[in-house]
């Protein structure tokens, strides 16, 4: 799996590959590794499949709950500590989860990074799974603040190649969002192959490939 | 690798704790704070095992506050220490325990006097002039034994902090991106620049 997210100055990208394996065997290529918690948070998904999608719509409906008691949005920080509360009283029980949480709420747009040991930080950069070591090569050469919407996105996308390029456990294709202060759209789907020649034929990238 | 380090002079402590939070082979944060404030006067460094960290360290800092609450008392560093001795030596002895190292800095307002305690997992608790948690400790107790004074200035504990770094930069194989430094004493808790 690779998964990435960073916040620049018009909000957040979120950026995910799709494959899933067991063991040596790719189970699937087209997972959906962004879940959408409701219109303003987004929750990815790397390590036990299960129990990121399980405990994330867990999530989603403590979210809903907050909503409809306090009148009022929850925050991402709120959420986010929902989730590594869920997580850390679940410490040494087998769970296995490598995931951010980014979105907007009370407090503007944020990201968080919560794992299964109970670790929660928040950020402006995280990558997350087996690739993530390659795709943070790609991101942190290429990442500003002041990155346009169209570059950020494109960054993202182009880190998430790299990574299932060198990544056997990564593949697929790649889901793309952006999150502002409205909440998140949806940004579309792309096969890895395709972008890897068109990164080729564009940016003279993966010389090492022959045509 | 995480590593905390404090010195006491004489009328202040000085403390630092290593800025990066680090998952495997990753750098997931470079200015993370390892430090968590227990009240005016009391400033908690954790290191140790993922969540257990943070999570002690909150739970600490939640029951001083109420303690602080229901009695109207603020806890000197002395108390604050047995306090959270307490608590890791429960914790020790039950199915799962807090598997956390600990620097608590503090200044005693009713006597004026700074404090520093060192603490690990298995509930030791010294009270101590400088100490160190980590790897690091290899290197900068013997600095600290070389240099150490009791009435330091500032000025003086930040020329042996400087060294420490220096040293550990030189010696250690891996970067801890820089350190957080805090400073506690009579005015009470304060980040400070080296």
């Amino acid at each position: 799996t690779t998964t990435l997210a960073f916040r620049y100055q018009h909000g957040i990208v979120v950026c995910v590959d799709s494959r899933a394996s067991a063991g040596p065997l790719i189970a699937s290529q087209t997972v959906k590794k962004v879940i959408e918690i409701n219109p303003y948070l987004l929750g990815t998904l790397a390590g036990g499949a299960a129990d990121c999608q399980f405990w994330e719509t867990v999530l989603g409906m403590e979210c809903r709950l907050h909503q409809l008691r306090n009148k009022e949005l929850i925050s991402v920080s709120a959420a986010s500590k929902i989730l590594s509360n869920i997580t850390y009283s679940y410490k040494g029980y087998g769970l296995s989860m490598g995931t951010m949480l980014a979105g907007t709420g009370k407090g503007g747009t944020a990201l968080y990074y919560i794992d299964s040991d109970g670790t929660r930080l928040k950020g402006d950069l995280f990558s997350v799974g087996s690739g993530s070591t390659f795709a943070y090569g790609v991101l942190d050469s290429g990442y500003r603040w002041d990155l346009s919407k169209q570059e950020a996105l494109y960054l993202a996308q182009r880190s998430i190649v790299a990574a299932t390029h060198r990544d056997a456990y990564s593949g697929g294709s790649v889901n793309l969002y952006h999150i502002d202060e409205n909440g998140w759209v949806f940004h579309g789907n792309f096969d890895v192959d395709s972008l890897i020649w068109e990164a080729k034929d564009n940016e003279n990238s993966f010389a090492h490939i022959p045509r | 690798m995480e590593s905390l380090l404090a010195v006491q002079g004489q009328d202040f402590v000085l403390t630092a704790s290593s800025s990066s939070a680090v998952r495997g082979i990753t750098v997931l944060k470079p200015d993370d704070d390892k430090s968590q404030i227990l009240n005016s006067h009391n400033l908690m460094l954790y290191c140790g095992e993922a969540g257990d960290t943070t999570n002690f360290a909150e739970y600490i800092a939640a029951n001083i506050s109420l303690y602080t609450l229901r009695h109207n008392l603020n806890l000197s560093p002395e108390a604050t220490a047995s306090f959270t001795r307490k608590q890791l030596a429960t914790s020790l002895r039950s199915r799962k325990p807090y598997q956390v190292n600990i620097l608590l800095a503090g200044y005693e307002t009713n006597l004026g006097k700074p404090e520093l305690f060192w603490l690990d997992y298995l509930a030791t608790c010294v009270r101590v002039p400088y100490a160190c948690q980590g790897y690091s400790s290899f290197y900068c107790l013997s600095i600290f034994d070389r240099y150490y004074k009791p009435d330091l200035t500032i000025d003086e504990a930040v020329r042996i902090m400087k060294l420490c770094f220096d040293e550990l930069k030189k010696r250690m194989p891996i970067d801890f991106k820089g350190f957080i430094c805090k400073v506690v004493d009579k005015d009470g808790i304060r980040e400070i620049n080296i």
